[in-house]
């Protein structure tokens, strides 16, 4: 029986003032762990992560979410099934309560406290000020505000790009653990390094096409 | 005290012009050119306008004369402010949405209830006194705000991948235009007659009304404006959220800045 499939891209491209930026790209992301898009910059990965919570919608082929057609579906509630976590922190004015309430405003105190604590940050520092926090702080409070949503995929877009080595590892070991709960993460990276510490599977992104099968390689 | 202003007083009137292009000659500006043109553009633009007012406002002409001549004006408006805004995505369509709404909720109350009787010597003046003053703020807010989706849009993805809708995503920076927008003509609300006379009540007085009805009257004035500038730059936010996102809930791609 074959692996269950989180995405599907068939004959996917996506045009940007004339140039391809994905050519007929044809994928089958796993649904179990975490898959690592890897490829130089420009490549196409961002947009691909894009395509896959509807920030953006391929000029042809299509995209499907574990069997349904992306364009079937409610892009809201699609988008809290499916998280994502950008290259730069994009904090919200106001505390990291705050933030954290923007995903889910309903949400308690007790389990805003558990979503940072899901992420290794000090259930503390609800109160503070979010634009206060230090680059890996505030990274792995984005990733919180994005676990509130409660998603079964994640979508990583370089996410530790600007970090330095320790807020780089605790935040590997972070998606490592949500991988091991059962999140499926989509990991895009230009860091070959990183690609082969946290990867289950590994795509090679280049000039816009998808090279080669997800590749066995995994960590050590 | 007989205030009306002759043709001599007009051309008297010029001195002043010539004092303004003095300055700028003895200062070397360079704008002695640009200011006699700009004084007779408007003067005979002036004379033009009053010379259609005229006829359009007569008390034997049909009012819908007077409704075509503000319809005129709002499209005109419109256009303005189109052209001070080009970088703002649909404003023609939008601006012309919003002086119009502005149109009907104040020509509503000051019409509607009796404020003043609607002639075409009130209707024309105060649809007038309505686009003239909401078009500025009409502009800044949607400069603003389409600003604001530019420069955050990192944050307004954020909002849009945590499963708000555009509309909820939007809701920050439309607040943020819409206070940059209005708070201008509040503060000129707040100073008025303390800091300076606006104009309607010194035509007014000058034109020999008593000074209590022309507050009277320019009190209705600014309260006009400030439900036009609000519906107008309202209208403009709501407006351009319908444009600037997609019915899936996707930020279109944003024309870069222009200068201003």
């Amino acid at each position: 029986m074959s692996e269950p499939t989180a995405f599907e891209f068939e004959r996917v491209t996506v045009r940007r003032a004339g140039r391809r930026v994905l050519d007929q790209v044809v994928a089958a992301i796993p649904a179990a762990g975490i898959t690592v898009v890897s490829g130089p910059s420009g490549a196409g990965k961002t947009t691909l992560l894009r395509l896959c919570n509807r920030l953006e919608v391929p000029d042809e082929g299509k995209v499907c979410y574990r069997g349904q057609q992306l364009d079937e579906l409610d892009p809201l509630m699609l988008r809290r099934r499916v998280g994502m976590v950008f290259q730069r922190p994009t904090p919200f004015p106001g505390s990291v309560a705050d933030n954290l309430a923007v995903a889910h405003p309903d949400a308690s105190t007790k389990e805003l406290k558990a979503a940072l604590k899901r992420v290794a940050l000090d259930p503390g520092l609800l109160g503070q000020d979010a634009r206060t926090l230090s680059g890996g702080e505030l990274q792995r409070m984005c990733l919180a505000r994005t676990l509130v949503t409660q998603p079964e995929t994640l979508l990583l877009d370089e996410p530790t790009s600007a970090l330095d080595a320790l807020p780089k590892q605790v935040f590997e070991t972070t998606a490592r653990d949500l991988a091991a709960h059962g999140i499926t993460l989509i990991w895009v990276t230009h860091d070959d390094a990183q690609a082969r510490r946290v990867a289950d599977q590994i795509y090679q992104l280049r000039d816009g096409h998808l090279t080669g099968a997800p590749t066995e390689e995994a960590r050590p | 005290m007989n205030t009306s202003v002759s043709w001599l007083g007009l051309a008297v009137s010029l001195l002043l012009v010539a004092v303004a292009a003095g300055i700028s000659w003895w200062q070397r500006l360079g704008l002695q050119r640009q200011i006699l043109i700009a004084a007779a553009r408007a003067l005979v633009q002036l004379l033009l306008v009053g010379a259609a007012l005229t006829l359009v406002i007569s008390p034997h002409r049909s009012i819908w004369w007077s409704w075509l001549w503000v319809a005129g004006m709002l499209g005109y408006a419109a256009t303005v402010a189109r052209r001070r805004a080009p970088e703002v995505p649909h404003l023609l369509t939008l601006a012309l949405a919003s002086f119009t709404a502005a149109a009907v909720v104040t020509l509503g109350v000051l019409f509607g209830l009796h404020v003043f009787p609607l002639t075409g010597r009130t209707l024309v003046p105060i649809a007038g006194m309505m686009v003239g003053n909401s078009m500025t703020a009409t502009v800044l807010a949607g400069r603003r705000f389409t600003d604001e989706l530019r420069d955050k849009r990192d944050e307004v993805e954020a909002r849009l991948a945590l499963g708000q809708a555009s509309r909820q995503a939007a809701t920050p920076y439309v607040r943020s235009a819409l206070r940059a927008a209005l708070t201008p003509q509040i503060e000129t609300t707040k100073a008025t007659g303390l800091v300076f006379l606006p104009g309607a009540m010194t035509g007014l007085i000058l034109a020999g009304t008593t000074p209590l009805q022309a507050v009277l009257v320019q009190a209705v004035v600014m309260f006009l404006v400030l439900a036009a500038t609000a519906t107008t730059t309202v209208v403009i936010a709501l407006g351009l959220i319908r444009r600037l996102f997609t019915p899936d809930h996707r930020l279109v791609p944003l024309p870069a800045p222009a200068d201003h």
